[in-house]
C-alpha cells in the first residue's frame, strides 16, 4: 500500500509490521531562544506501537504536537504516507487520519459521553447547514450511519452503561477511556496517545494496556504513545524513541533501549558535560 | 408513574435520537402545540396579543438566536439590539421597495441580510474570546444604531427619522399596520417561532451543533479532532444573526409598527435578550422559550397584581416592579445557576422516580 513499505519487519510475537507510515526528518522546534526539539529524526511504521519516552521536559509532548500539527517546526520535514506534508492546521491533520488524546483530559465537559464520541466522527460528517436544517433525509441518515460506528467503539471499550451520562460526572479513569473512544471513533490511521495511563491505578492501567493492544490488533491502527510507566512501555511497544533535553538519545526495540548506556544515564541523572 | 421510560424500548438509532424520547413528554408537546394553534387564536384579543403573546413569541425567537451563539457556540455577544435593528431596517426597505411580495418572505430575507452582517461582525471572534469579544460586539451595537440614525436612506428620508410599517399581507390576511387583527399577528409570529425552533433543534442535534459545542467547551481540542474554527464560529454567527434579524423584523413590522432605532434597539435590548438566555438556560432551546416567557410575562403579571388588584399608583408600581423582577432574577440564579431549563430537567428526573424513589 505504501511506496516506502518494502522493508517491514516481524515482531517477537509474530505480528508483521509494514512500511513507513510517518517519518520525521531532522525536526527542530524552538520557542524563542529555547530549543525544545533538536534535529530529531525517526519513523513510525504501519501497524506498530511506537513509544516516545524520556524524562520530564525532554520534548515528548512537543514532538506529539508537531505530529498533530499544533506546533510548526522551524526546521525539518514531516512525511506522511510517502508524501511530504505541507504546513497544515490541526483540523486538516485530523482529516488526514491522525487522531490523538491529551495529557490532561480534553473532553467536552458540557456534552454527554455519546456526543463526545460522536465529535470524533466530525471529519467524516459532510452534510451541510442546509441538510442539517431540514434534518430528515441526508442529515439523519448520516447521523444514524455514524452512530452505528460509534456504537462499535462504545462496545469495544465497554462503556455502554455511561453512554448518556454527562462527561463532567465521570471519574478520571472513565474520562480517559472516553477520550480514547473519541479518538478511535475517527477510525484513524495513526493514533497518538499522550500519557494514556497518567494518574491511573494498577487495575486501570492494565485495562488501558489491554485496550491499546486490542486496538492495534483488531483495527490494525498504528499507535504512537508517550508514557512514563516504564513497565508498561517496555511491555506494549515494538520500538521506542528516547528523548532527553530535546535530543534523541536512543531508538530501537525495548531491549536495545534498556541496555543503552545514554538512556540509563539520562534516567539515573548522570550529569551532562 | 405516568411519567416514565420503563417499557418504552427504543429499537433504532432514529428513535433513540428523537427530541422527546419519553412518551409523556411527547403528548405534552403535542398538546401545547394544539392549544397554541387551535384554541388561542379564537380567544385572543388585542390586549393579550400586544401585552403578552406577540412580544413573547418575538423575544423567544431572539433568545433562540442568541442562545445558538452564546449558549451553544460559547461566543458572548452584546450586539443583539444592533442585529435586531438590521433585521428591522432590512425588512422596512424590502416592504417599501417590493410592496407586492408577501411579508413572510420579507421577514426571511431580512434575516438573511442580518446573517451576512452578523458574520462580518463575527470575524473578530476568530482572534479574541470571552469579555474581549463581548466588547467587540458592543462596538457592533453602537455602530449599527448610529448608522441607522445617520444615513437617511435607511428610513426613506422621512422627516421624523422613524420607520413605520405599511399594511402588508400574508395569504391575503393583513398582518402589519393598524388594521391587523390580534389573531393574525399572533398566528404569523407563532408559525415563524415554531419553524425556527424546529430548525434550531435540528441544527443543534447533529454535526453542526457538535462543532459549535466542541468550540464552546474546549476550542483547542475541537481543532485537533478536526473542527475548523473559522467555519464553526462564523456559521454560528450567521445562524444566530438570522434568528435575531427575523425577530427584529417582526418586532418592528408586526409588534411596534413604528420604530425609532435608538429607542427600540438600544443596548438595553441586547442585555434583555442576554438575561433571557441566562435565566432560561444556556445551551437549551426550551430554556430560550422559558427565559423569554419569564422576562415578558413577569412585568405584566406584576403590573396586573399591583395596579389592577391592589390599586397602587402606576408610577410606584412601575418602580416596585423593577425591584421585584431584579430580586427574582437574582433569587432564581442563586437557586439554580443553570437556569429554568435545568430546573425543569431536575424536576423531570425526580418525576421519573416518583412516587417510589428507591
Amino acid at each position: 500500500m505504501l511506496d516506502a513499505g518494502t522493508d517491514g519487519y516481524v515482531t517477537e510475537d509474530g505480528r508483521k509490521i509494514g512500511g513507513v507510515l510517518m517519518e520525521m526528518k531532522n525536526i527542530t522546534l524552538r520557542f524563542g531562544g529555547v530549543e525544545a526539539i533538536k534535529d530529531i529524526s525517526f519513523d513510525i511504521r504501519e501497524g506498530e506501537i511506537r513509544a516516545i519516552i524520556g524524562p520530564n521536559g525532554a520534548g515528548k509532548s512537543s514532538m506529539l504536537n508537531v505530529i498533530s500539527g499544533f506546533y510548526v517546526p522551524q526546521e525539518g520535514e514531516v512525511w506522511f504516507r510517502g508524501q511530504r506534508r505541507p504546513q497544515m492546521k490541526p483540523f486538516q491533520v485530523a482529516a488526514q487520519g491522525i487522531a490523538r488524546t491529551f495529557q490532561n483530559i480534553a473532553l467536552f465537559e458540557g456534552m454527554s459521553v455519546l456526543d463526545n464520541i460522536m465529535t470524533g466522527r466530525l471529519t467524516q460528517m459532510k452534510s451541510g447547514l442546509a441538510a442539517q436544517t431540514v434534518w430528515l433525509g441526508k442529515a439523519q441518515r448520516e447521523e444514524v450511519a455514524n452512530r452505528a460506528r460509534v456504537e462499535r467503539v462504545i462496545d469495544f471499550l465497554e462503556i455502554q452503561h455511561i453512554r448518556k451520562t454527562p462527561v463532567a460526572r465521570l471519574p478520571y479513569g472513565l474520562k480517559k477511556r472516553v477520550e480514547l473512544a473519541r479518538a478511535l471513533a475517527a477510525e484513524p490511521m495513526l493514533l497518538l496517545l499522550d500519557e494514556p495511563m497518567a494518574g491511573m491505578n494498577v487495575e486501570e492501567k492494565e485495562d488501558m494496556s489491554r485496550f491499546i493492544l486490542d486496538v492495534n490488533d483488531e483495527f490494525g491502527t498504528t499507535i504512537a504513545l508517550i508514557e512514563h510507566d516504564m513497565g508498561v512501555v517496555m511491555d506494549l511497544s515494538d520500538r521506542v524513541v528516547v528523548m532527553d533535553y530535546g535530543k534523541k538519545i536512543g531508538d530501537g526495540t525495548p531491549d536495545e533501549v534498556r541496555n543503552n548506556q545514554d538512556v540509563i544515564d539520562a534516567y539515573l541523572g548522570v550529569s551532562h558535560d | 408513574m405516568l411519567y416514565r421510560e420503563a417499557g418504552d424500548f427504543k429499537t433504532s438509532y432514529v428513535d433513540d435520537g428523537q427530541t422527546f424520547p419519553i412518551r409523556f413528554d411527547r403528548w405534552g408537546y403535542y398538546a401545547v402545540l394544539a392549544i397554541a394553534f387551535l384554541v388561542i387564536p379564537f380567544v385572543i384579543n388585542d390586549y393579550w396579543a400586544n401585552a403578552v403573546f406577540v412580544p413573547f413569541l418575538i423575544y423567544a425567537i431572539a433568545a433562540l438566536g442568541l442562545n445558538i451563539l452564546t449558549g451553544y457556540c460559547g461566543q458572548v455577544s452584546l450586539g443583539t439590539g444592533g442585529f435586531m435593528a438590521v433585521g428591522a431596517y432590512a425588512c422596512y426597505k424590502l416592504m417599501t421597495s417590493f410592496p407586492d411580495v408577501s411579508i413572510f418572505f420579507h421577514v426571511l430575507i431580512a434575516g438573511g441580510i442580518t446573517a451576512g452582517v452578523g458574520m462580518l461582525f463575527g470575524l473578530p471572534s476568530l482572534r479574541i474570546k470571552g469579555f474581549y469579544l463581548a466588547v467587540a460586539t458592543l462596538a457592533a451595537q453602537f455602530f449599527l444604531v448610529w448608522l441607522f440614525n445617520k444615513v437617511p436612506w435607511f428610513y426613506n428620508y422621512s422627516a421624523s427619522g422613524q420607520i413605520s410599517s405599511p399594511e402588508r399581507t400574508v395569504l391575503g390576511y393583513i398582518v402589519t399596520g393598524p388594521n391587523t387583527h390580534a389573531w393574525a399577528k399572533y398566528l404569523f409570529c407563532l408559525v415563524i417561532l415554531v419553524l425556527l425552533a424546529w430548525i434550531a433543534r435540528n441544527l443543534t442535534r447533529g454535526s453542526v451543533g457538535r462543532r459549535w459545542m466542541a468550540i464552546r467547551d474546549m476550542d483547542i481540542a475541537a481543532e485537533i479532532i478536526g473542527v475548523n474554527p473559522l467555519t464553526a464560529k462564523l456559521s454560528a454567527f450567521a445562524v444566530s444573526s438570522f434568528f435575531i434579524g427575523v425577530a427584529g423584523a417582526l418586532f418592528f413590522s408586526v409588534y411596534l409598527g413604528a420604530v425609532e432605532v435608538g429607542e427600540a434597539f438600544g443596548i438595553q435590548k441586547s442585555f434583555l435578550v442576554l438575561f433571557m438566555i441566562i435565566i432560561g438556560g444556556l445551551g437549551s432551546i426550551l430554556g430560550s422559550l422559558a427565559g423569554a416567557a419569564f422576562m415578558v410575562l413577569l412585568p405584566v403579571l406584576l403590573k396586573n397584581i399591583l395596579v389592577g388588584q391592589l390599586g397602587w399608583p402606576t408610577d410606584l408600581a412601575a418602580h416596585i416592579e423593577f425591584m421585584i423582577v431584579g430580586g427574582l432574577i437574582i433569587g432564581f440564579l442563586i437557586l439554580e445557576p443553570h437556569g429554568l431549563a435545568q430546573l425543569w430537567r431536575l424536576t423531570k428526573e425526580k418525576l421519573r422516580l416518583w412516587p417510589f424513589p428507591h
